[in-house]
């Protein structure tokens, strides 16, 4: 059996792989190669001339005090929405993995979540949430909590971290199912003839076999959490109330396209292309090696 | 120290299936028991029913006195080495020995006074610190082995342990097992599909068939007196050739005592190549199709003149009107020479027509 495909002409491949490429160029090279250079740029405030300034947007930004609270708020939120995000996922396929009646349809009802947009997950949390229409507010107002996200920032990242981890949970959760049924039934049988009790069962057995699953879960999430919760923040608090939400991501947005300051908007997301180069290649070494229990 | 009994014990699926159709097993203690049947005679769902990982829908276990139907696997004091042995992948040797005796919140001390006394009896001692995944198969089923023995249970479970091991390595371990609890001197259920490690491991051996119990026993006992033709072909390497007869025929060779007789048996080292047929004792001619020679014996495959009708089908069963014939050495007749062979009184087997019973002329 030959594994490589025999093609007559030699063009043929490339001609193949050309729109593949094309987009990838287009649509991925391109736009971050723009921003690089933008990032060396400066401009004045009409945009009318512009100079090149080495590195200085890079400098601004190391002195500017607002990026740094918001590398320590994104990372906060990261870590926050992917632990809840993570742990909640797990304890949803621990139970679906138990062969109950119905768990076809309980497992289907957990997926759904994952196909609705950030946007769209945004604009449902805060009609749940929200100060004067959100149902829940009436409760939570009930409880005696003074629930106001519009205003008060903490709450406002809470009900980020909260949209953000909801809808990352289903994405966990298939990982999760697959991760545990892939752990051979014996062992878990050993280890209930072994004296362990389900908990410990869970934490002695299952919870080490499934660490790789866990690692690579929340790199995922991780990544997730910095870049593509931009579509949440944007409908739901536009990154207030004061600067409570904005994460690295929504500062490139705003900075950029609402404030002008394109050369620092660009710098900012280089700085990003390269932390998000470093996680995938953190992914790669790890997930190709497996992580060893 | 325990006696294992199972009186009735029944297993039926919700979907209605019936895996074991009511099974009644006595283990005396310290015995050896092998469970052996083709695969899917329920040997391994009655044995996981033991373990506790199967509930019991009908009938009783009893473990050392105790109903244990409703009792969970942790608390029957048994301890079970599984076929792909079920280490835990990210324990070290000695943990994986280890682990059932902290649940079990034995003092660290003991613990290790116990594994090590464990692994060194199973030459274990050099490789406590490693993962299973270093470790060859001979020394993965070690482990296992040795997670069985530290917890010094009142029953071994084992669920065919071998059948993941080459040849050889399968009958090094066979005898290091037999010797194992013949010294620790516990109860064993052992299930297993390879009739030549049921023969030389049990004490009593438990022949299955369908859900049912075909026949209990001393195992040479068994091979002397199968009490069915599944049992006949099945206990024995190469099978018991099974030959249905018609009763005028029986009873022509051997007398009037045997009128319902409708299969005869005749294990293949029972024949002898001869001209003459012994009183009372069978003579067929054969036409020579295949030999086989290992060694110390050959196998001739011959096939029968005349054959009338072919015995009901069993497993390990012959093609209609093969006969296999086991003489010693080397020398044997030419493939395609003819050739009679006979087999005297007291080595015929004789059951009913369906196969189901035993008849002693």
């Amino acid at each position: 059996m030959q594994k490589q495909a025999i093609f007559q002409s030699k063009l043929l491949p490339y001609a193949l792989v050309a729109p593949q490429l094309a987009i990838v160029l287009i649509f991925f090279y391109w736009p971050a190669l723009q921003a690089v250079i933008q990032s060396f740029l400066l401009q004045d405030a009409f945009g009318l001339s512009t100079s090149f300034v080495w590195f200085e947007n890079y400098l601004e930004l190391m002195k500017d005090r607002a990026y740094f609270e918001a590398i320590v708020r994104t990372f906060f939120f990261s870590f926050a929405i992917a632990v809840s995000s993570l742990s909640f996922a797990l304890l949803l396929a621990v139970m679906a993995d138990k062969p109950l009646r119905g768990v076809m349809l309980y497992r289907t009802l957990l997926i759904w979540p994952y196909a609705v947009a950030p946007p769209v997950v945004g604009v449902l949390w805060i009609f749940m949430l929200h100060p004067s229409l959100g149902v829940l507010s009436r409760y939570l107002r009930g409880l005696g909590v003074d629930w106001n996200p519009l205003l008060d920032g903490d709450q406002a990242a809470a009900l980020i971290i909260l949209a953000a981890a909801w809808k990352q949970i289903s994405y966990n959760f298939l990982f999760f199912l697959a991760g545990l049924q892939s752990i051979p039934r014996s062992v878990l049988e050993a280890a209930a003839i072994d004296g362990a009790r389900p908990m410990r069962r869970f934490w002695t057995v299952t919870f080490p076999l499934l660490s790789p699953t866990i690692f690579f879960l929340l790199v995922v999430n991780i990544v997730y959490a910095f870049f593509d919760t931009f579509g949440i923040i944007d409908t739901m608090t536009r990154g207030g109330p004061g600067k409570s939400t904005e994460t690295l991501v929504y500062k490139v947005y705003s900075d950029g396209l609402l404030g002008g300051n394109l050369g620092s908007s660009a710098a900012q997301s280089v700085i990003l292309m390269i932390m998000v180069i470093v996680l995938t290649g953190i992914q790669f070494r790890f997930v190709e090696r497996k992580v060893t229990y | 120290m325990a006696n294992v009994t199972l009186r009735s014990v029944r297993k039926t699926y919700p979907g209605g299936f019936e895996a074991i159709k009511g099974v009644d097993v006595d283990v005396g203690d310290g015995q050896f028991c092998v469970l052996v049947g083709p695969s899917g005679c329920g040997k391994s769902t009655l044995l996981r029913m033991v373990a506790g990982l199967e509930t019991v829908t009908g009938g009783e276990i009893d473990i050392g006195g105790r109903i244990v139907n409703q009792v969970e696997p942790a608390d029957r004091d048994i301890a079970m080495v599984f076929q792909n042995y079920a280490l835990y992948p990210h324990m070290s040797v000695y943990n994986n020995m280890a682990y059932g005796l902290r649940n079990r919140g034995m003092a660290e001390a003991e613990i290790k006074s116990r594994v090590e006394e464990a692994a060194r009896v199973l030459e274990l001692s050099p490789m406590l610190e490693r993962k299973p995944r270093q470790l060859s198969g001979g020394q993965r089923q070690r482990v296992a082995m040795g997670r069985a023995i530290v917890r010094q249970p009142k029953v071994f479970l084992f669920d065919e342990p071998l059948s993941n091991l080459d040849a050889k390595l399968r009958i090094a371990m066979r005898v290091e097992i037999r010797k194992l609890q013949r010294r620790l001197n516990t109860t064993s259920i052992y299930v297993t599909h390879d009739q030549l490690e049921a023969m030389t491991l049990a004490d009593i051996l438990v022949v299955m068939n369908g859900g049912q119990v075909e026949q209990v026993g001393n195992p040479l006992a068994i091979y002397e007196k199968p009490a069915t033709t599944f049992v006949a072909s099945f206990i024995g390497a190469p099978p018991m050739n099974l030959m249905s007869t018609r009763p005028e025929e029986i009873k022509s060779q051997l007398g009037g005592s045997a009128s319902d007789v409708g299969i005869l048996g005749i294990r293949p080292e029972d024949f002898v190549i001869t001209d003459q047929t012994p009183a009372g004792g069978v003579a067929l001619p054969l036409t020579v199709e295949a030999i086989e020679r290992v060694g110390a014996e050959t196998f001739v495959y011959g096939s029968r003149e005349q054959e009338e009708q072919r015995v009901a089908a069993t497993p390990g069963e012959l093609p209609p009107g093969e006969i296999i014939v086991r003489i010693p050495g080397t020398e044997a007749p030419a493939i395609g020479a003819k050739i009679r062979v006979a087999a005297v009184r007291n080595k015929l087997h004789l059951f009913s027509a369906d196969g189901r019973k035993r008849l002693e002329a």
